[in-house]
C-alpha cells in the first residue's frame, strides 16, 4: 500500500478461537460442526426454565495452555459475567462472558514486520465465553408451512466454548495486522486448543483499525471492522479502511465509532451499527457460577504437559542445526511441519548407514533435510492440494531416501526422481532406485573407463578446450553424463576429465 | 388420621395400618372439595399421584421403603415437574410441561413421597401475599379474606389446611418462612448450597433456596434428609458429607434439652412496627425456650437495617437477566400478532408478565445500566458483605437468633397491593437469612386477637440447620401451637 508518509495506521485485532473442546463450555452437548440443526442443544442450550451452566474444565486447561504460550499471566481467579441482549439466537437473553477479570492477562505475540523486522504484539486479554446460536434467514424450508421472511434459529453452536483473544493496538500496517493473525492462528493450533478452521468458524478475528498523523501519539478514532473470514479479506479490508479513513479526514470529514462489515465481493466496508446504537449490556458477575479459582498445581501439571512452543523450536532450529532464518520459520510454521521434519531426522540417525549423524552435530545434513523437507516434499504437497500431515511419502521413507543421497549412492538429481516416484506409490526408496538404474557410479575404475571412451570419440571438442575454450570442458563433463544415463558422481567425473585433459597437453 | 404429619403418617404406612393408595385418594378428594375455596393448587394430578401410592404400597410390602414413602407431596409451581406443567404462577408458563424433573423434585420422588400437584405462588416467586399469581390469589385457610402469604402461599396454605402434610417451596426473601407464619405452619429455609437449585425457575439465583413446609419441625427434618444432598448440575451446590438433620430430635434430654444454648435477640427486631400482639407471642416463646434451659443474651446487628433495600437492588437485578428467557422465540407464551422481532418481543412480554414482575424488572434493568451499576448493584454487595459480617460477628456470642418472622399477621387481600413497600417491609425480618446464605425456620407460636396465627424465626448459622430443628422442635414439644388446624379446615 502506497500511504503518504504522514498517516499512521494503528491497528488492533480480537479473535474468537473456538476450543477444541468434546463438549460445550456450559452443557455435555457436542460441539461437532455440520448436525443437523438444534440436533446438539440440550435443555442448558437452549435455556430452559430452571437450568444451570456448569463449567467445561477441558475449556479452561485450554486457556491456561494459551495464556502460558503467549507468555500472559494466568490469573488465579476470574469472574464469569453475564451480558445481557435480546437476540432469537441468544438462548438465556445473556451471553456468559468475562469481563472485569478474565483467565488471562498480558503475554505477546512475536512476528516479522517487512518494515519493522522481529516485533512482538502485546496482548491485552484473553477470556472465556460461550458462542450464540445462528439465525437462519435463508432457505429455509420449514415443512413447507412457513413462506418468505421467517428465521429459523440453529442453537447447535450455542454454548460452543471460544477464548476471546484481544491484542493492543500495536500494528501498523494490513501487513503485520495479517502477520499477527497468522501467527497467532498457527500457535492456537500448535498448542492444541483450537483447529483453526476458518471457513467453519472457528478462527474469527474482528480488526480495529484508526489512523493518525505521523507523531501524533493520541489514538485516532477507530472503526470496528468484522466478517474477516480469511487472511486475504482481513489484508483487503484493512487496506480498504484505512484508505477510507484517511480520504475522509483530508477531505475535511471526521471518522465516526462504528462496526463496519466487510464484503469481499465489492472489497468494501460499510457500516453496521454506529456507537449510538451500542447496547447497554449490563454486565455483572454470573450468580450461577462461582469464581474460577486456578491454583498452582493445576498450572504446573498444564506446563509440565506442553510441548515446545514454535518460537523456542525455530530458536534451536537455527542454533543448534544452523539453518536459514527463513527455513527455521518455515518449519515452525505448523506442529505438522516441525514434526514431519524431527521425524525425519529422527529415522536418519536410527539407520546405521549413515551412523555420523548420531555422533556429529549434522548440520549439513539437517540443513539438507529442511531443504527436502521444505522445497522438494513441499512441491509435492502443494501440486497434490493436501497438507504435510497427508504426506504419501512417510518421514521414514524420506529418510531411507536422503541416506542413501548422503551415502553418495544416488546423485541429487537421481534422488528428486525417487521421491516423486515414492510419492506415485511405486515403492521404498531402494526399490526404486533398483528399478529405474539411479545407483550413482562412484567406482573409480569405471569412471577411468568412461571418460577415456568420452575423450577418444570426441576428438574435436577436446581440441577447442585446449585451444582455450574453457566451455568445452562443461560438454565433455555432459557427455559422460550421458553416458552414464547421469548416473556418474559428477564431482569425480570432473576430476578425471581434468587430470586427463591436463596430462596429455 | 390423614390430616396428621408426615412422622405420624410414615409410622401408619410403615406399619400398614394405612395404604398409601387410600391416604392418596382421600386428600385428593380434600383437595376437590377444598381448592375451589382456597386455590391453593393450580395443578391435581390424581391419575400420577394414585400411580405413585400404588408403587408406594408395593414398595412398602417389598420392605424397602425410606420414611417417606407413600407420604402425599405437593410441589410449589416453580419446581420443574417432567410431564407435569410447571407455571410458576405466570401466564408466560401457562402451559408449560418440562421435559425434566428439578433436583428437589426427584429426591423427594426417590424417597417415595407421592406427588398430589402442584401448589399457587406468586409469579416468579415475586410477592408476599400470592396476590400476583396470574391464576388468582390463594386465601388464609384461618380467613378467607387474607391472604396466606407469599410467594409459596398455595404450599402453605395447603399444609395448613391439611390438604397434603408436605410440600416443598421456595425462599428468595422469605417466600417459605412468611407464608408459614402467616398461615400457621412450619417452613425451613436451609443454607444456600444445600438443596440444588437445579430444575427451580431461577428468580434471583444468589438468593433462591429450595426448602420444606410440615406441621411439624420433625417433618421439614424428614424432607430435607431427602432434599438435600450435593448436586454437579448446579456450580453453587455445596458437596458436603450427608448429614442426618433428625439426629438430635430423636434424642431424650430430658426436662431441660436446651441447656447451654444461647439465644440472640437482636435489638434490631424489637423496635417499633411489629404488631403487639406478635410482640407478646414472641417474648412468651422466649419465655418458653428458657425454661427449656436456653439463656438470651443480647446481640446487634447494626447493618441489618439496610437488608431491605439491598434485597430490592440484588433480586430484581438477577430477576432481570433471569427472565430474559422468557422470549417467546422457544417455549412459553408467544404474542399472537406482531410486525416484527421488536414487537415480537414487547408484546409477548407485555402480555406474558404480571405487573410486579415487570416492575422488578425493570428496577433490576436500572440497577445494572451503566453509569448506575457502581452505585447500587456494586454497592449492595458491599452492604450484602457487612450484613453477613454483623451476623458471623453475633454468632460469637449466641447460637441462634429468635424473633418474629414477619412484623404483622396474614393482611386482608388488597391490603397493600397499591404500595410496593409496604408489601415489601413483610419481609423485613426474613431478608438477612437469603442476603446471609444461612438457615432459618418459622414456627407457629400463638395468634394475635383476630386468630390469625403467629410466627416465631429461629435463625442459625451456615449449616447450623440440626441446631435450629432441635431448638423449634423441644419448642413444638413443649408447646401445641402447631396442632392447631384452621376450624374451617377442622377434618
Amino acid at each position: 500500500m502506497n500511504l503518504s508518509a504522514k498517516w499512521e495506521v494503528v491497528v488492533g485485532i480480537e479473535t474468537h478461537a473456538q476450543l477444541s473442546t468434546v463438549s460445550k463450555i456450559f452443557s455435555g452437548a457436542s460441539t461437532a460442526f455440520g448436525a443437523a440443526p438444534n440436533s446438539q442443544a440440550s435443555a442448558v442450550d437452549i435455556a430452559l426454565p430452571g437450568v444451570l451452566p456448569v463449567l467445561n474444565k477441558g475449556a479452561v486447561e485450554r486457556a491456561i495452555r494459551f495464556g502460558l504460550a503467549v507468555g500472559g499471566t494466568v490469573n488465579r481467579r476470574s469472574v464469569f459475567a453475564r451480558k445481557n441482549y435480546f437476540y432469537p439466537d441468544l438462548p438465556k437473553g445473556y451471553q456468559i462472558s468475562q469481563y472485569e477479570i478474565p483467565v488471562v492477562q498480558g503475554g505477546s505475540i512475536a512476528i516479522v514486520s517487512a518494515t519493522r523486522g522481529a516485533i512482538k504484539v502485546a496482548l491485552t486479554r484473553a477470556h472465556l465465553e460461550e458462542d450464540a446460536g445462528k439465525s437462519l434467514h435463508e432457505g429455509l424450508d420449514m415443512h413447507g408451512a412457513l413462506g418468505r421472511g421467517v428465521t429459523g434459529i440453529d442453537l447447535n453452536r450455542a454454548g460452543t466454548p471460544l477464548l476471546e483473544i484481544v491484542s493492543e493496538p500495536e500494528m501498523r500496517s494490513a501487513e503485520e495486522a495479517v502477520a499477527y493473525a497468522k501467527t497467532l492462528h498457527s500457535l492456537v493450533r500448535w498448542i492444541g486448543i483450537c483447529d483453526g478452521n476458518m471457513q467453519e468458524g472457528s478462527f474469527r478475528c474482528d480488526a480495529n483499525v484508526s489512523v493518525r498523523q505521523a507523531g501524533e501519539t493520541r489514538l485516532g478514532t477507530r472503526c470496528e471492522i468484522k466478517n474477516l473470514n480469511s487472511f486475504r479479506f482481513m489484508q483487503q479490508a484493512i487496506e480498504f479502511e484505512v484508505r477510507r479513513q484517511i480520504e475522509l479526514i483530508e477531505d475535511g470529514g471526521k471518522v465516526v465509532q462504528e462496526t463496519r462489515l466487510y464484503d469481499s465481493e465489492r472489497n468494501e466496508t460499510r457500516p453496521m451499527r454506529s456507537k449510538e446504537d451500542a447496547q447497554d449490556y449490563r454486565y455483572f458477575p454470573d450468580p450461577d457460577l462461582p469464581p474460577l479459582v486456578i491454583d498452582e498445581a493445576w498450572i504446573e501439571s498444564i506446563r509440565g504437559q506442553m510441548a515446545e512452543l514454535p518460537d523456542a523450536k525455530r530458536v534451536r532450529y537455527e542454533r543448534d542445526y544452523s539453518l536459514f532464518p527463513e527455513d527455521a520459520a518455515a518449519l515452525t510454521a505448523s506442529a505438522e511441519i516441525a514434526a514431519y521434519f524431527e521425524q525425519t531426522l529422527d529415522e536418519l540417525k536410527l539407520r546405521s548407514d549413515v551412523p555420523y549423524l548420531s555422533q556429529s552435530p549434522d548440520a549439513a545434513n539437517a540443513k539438507s533435510v529442511a531443504n527436502w523437507v521444505l522445497n522438494e516434499l513441499g512441491a509435492l504437497v502443494n501440486q497434490a492440494e493436501t497438507t504435510i500431515a497427508n504426506s504419501r511419502v512417510t518421514p521414514r521413507q524420506l529418510a531411507a531416501l536422503l541416506a542413501q543421497l548422503f551415502n553418495k549412492k544416488i546423485s541429487s538429481r537421481g534422488a528428486k526422481e525417487v521421491l516423486a516416484a515414492m510419492w506415485a506409490g511405486e515403492g521404498d526408496a531402494e526399490e526404486i532406485i533398483a528399478a529405474r538404474g539411479l545407483q550413482q557410479i562412484s567406482d573409480a575404475g569405471a569412471l577411468e573407463k568412461i571418460v577415456d571412451e568420452v575423450l577418444s570419440a570426441n576428438g574435436a571438442i577436446v581440441a577447442e578446450y585446449k585451444a582455450g575454450k574453457e566451455k568445452s570442458f562443461n560438454s565433455l563433463v555432459g557427455k559422460a553424463m550421458a553416458a552414464t544415463k547421469g548416473n556418474a558422481n559428477p564431482a569425480q567425473v570432473n576430476a578425471i576429465l581434468k587430470r586427463k585433459l591436463a596430462g596429455s597437453s | 388420621m390423614i390430616t396428621a404429619s408426615v412422622a405420624e403418617l410414615s409410622r401408619a404406612l410403615l406399619a400398614r395400618r394405612l395404604s398409601s393408595v387410600e391416604l392418596a385418594k382421600a386428600l385428593l378428594d380434600r383437595i376437590d372439595a377444598a381448592n375451589p375455596m382456597l386455590n391453593a393448587f393450580l395443578t391435581v394430578d390424581r391419575d400420577g399421584a394414585l400411580a405413585q401410592a400404588k408403587a408406594a404400597d408395593t414398595r412398602i410390602a417389598a420392605g424397602n421403603a425410606s420414611p417417606l414413602t407413600g407420604v402425599p407431596l405437593a410441589h410449589k409451581d416453580v419446581i420443574m415437574t417432567a410431564g407435569l406443567r410447571t407455571t410458576c404462577g405466570s401466564r408466560m408458563l401457562e402451559n408449560f410441561v418440562a421435559p425434566y424433573n428439578a433436583f428437589v423434585a426427584d429426591r423427594l420422588a426417590d424417597a417415595g413421597m407421592v406427588l398430589l400437584g402442584k401448589t399457587n405462588m406468586d409469579e416468579f416467586a415475586m410477592g408476599s401475599s400470592n396476590e400476583n399469581s396470574y391464576f388468582g390469589p390463594v386465601k388464609n385457610p384461618w380467613d378467607q379474606t387474607c391472604v396466606a402469604g407469599g410467594s409459596s402461599g398455595g404450599s402453605a396454605a395447603a399444609v395448613a389446611a391439611r390438604l397434603v402434610p408436605a410440600a416443598t417451596g421456595t425462599d428468595t426473601g422469605g417466600s417459605i418462612r412468611q407464608p408459614a407464619a402467616l398461615s400457621g405452619v412450619c417452613g425451613l429455609k436451609p443454607t444456600y448450597g444445600i438443596c440444588s437449585r437445579y430444575g427451580l425457575v431461577a428468580f434471583a439465583s444468589s438468593l433462591d433456596t429450595p426448602g420444606a413446609f410440615g406441621q411439624t419441625v420433625e417433618d421439614c427434618a424428614l424432607l430435607l434428609n431427602a432434599m438435600a444432598g450435593h448436586d454437579a448440575r448446579d456450580s453453587t451446590s455445596v458437596d458436603r458429607p450427608a448429614e442426618d438433620y433428625m439426629r438430635l430430635l430423636a434424642a431424650d434430654a430430658g426436662a431441660k434439652p436446651l441447656a447451654g444454648l444461647r439465644i440472640g435477640l437482636p435489638r434490631e427486631y424489637y423496635g417499633s412496627g411489629v404488631e403487639p400482639d406478635i410482640a407478646n407471642a414472641i417474648g412468651a416463646a422466649i419465655d418458653a425456650l428458657k425454661l427449656l434451659g436456653a439463656t438470651t443474651v443480647d446481640v446487634s446487628l447494626p447493618n441489618v437495617e439496610y437488608s431491605l433495600p439491598v434485597y430490592y437492588v440484588i433480586s430484581p437485578a438477577e430477576a432481570s437477566s433471569n427472565l430474559a428467557r422468557f422470549d417467546g422465540v422457544r417455549y412459553g407464551h408467544r404474542a399472537a400478532k406482531y410486525d416484527d422481532l421488536m414487537d415480537m418481543y414487547k408484546k409477548t412480554r407485555a402480555e406474558g408478565f404480571g405487573a410486579e414482575v415487570k416492575r422488578r424488572i425493570l428496577v433490576g434493568t436500572y440497577v445494572l445500566s451503566h453509569g448506575y451499576y457502581d452505585a447500587y448493584y456494586l454497592k449492595a454487595q458491599q452492604v450484602r458483605r457487612l450484613i453477613a459480617d454483623d451476623f458471623t460477628r453475633a454468632y460469637q456470642s449466641c447460637d441462634v437468633i429468635v424473633g418474629p418472622t414477619s412484623p404483622t399477621t396474614a393482611f386482608c387481600m388488597g391490603d397493600n397491593t397499591d404500595d410496593p413497600v409496604k408489601m415489601y417491609l413483610n419481609d423485613i425480618f426474613t431478608i438477612a437469612s437469603n442476603l446471609t446464605g444461612t438457615p432459618a425456620i418459622s414456627i407457629p407460636c400463638g395468634f394475635d386477637g383476630k386468630g390469625l396465627p403467629i410466627g416465631l424465626q429461629i435463625q442459625g448459622a451456615a449449616f447450623a440447620e440440626a441446631q435450629i430443628l432441635n431448638v423449634a422442635h423441644r419448642y413444638q414439644q413443649a408447646t401445641d401451637w402447631h396442632r392447631r388446624v384452621p376450624p374451617d379446615f377442622s377434618p
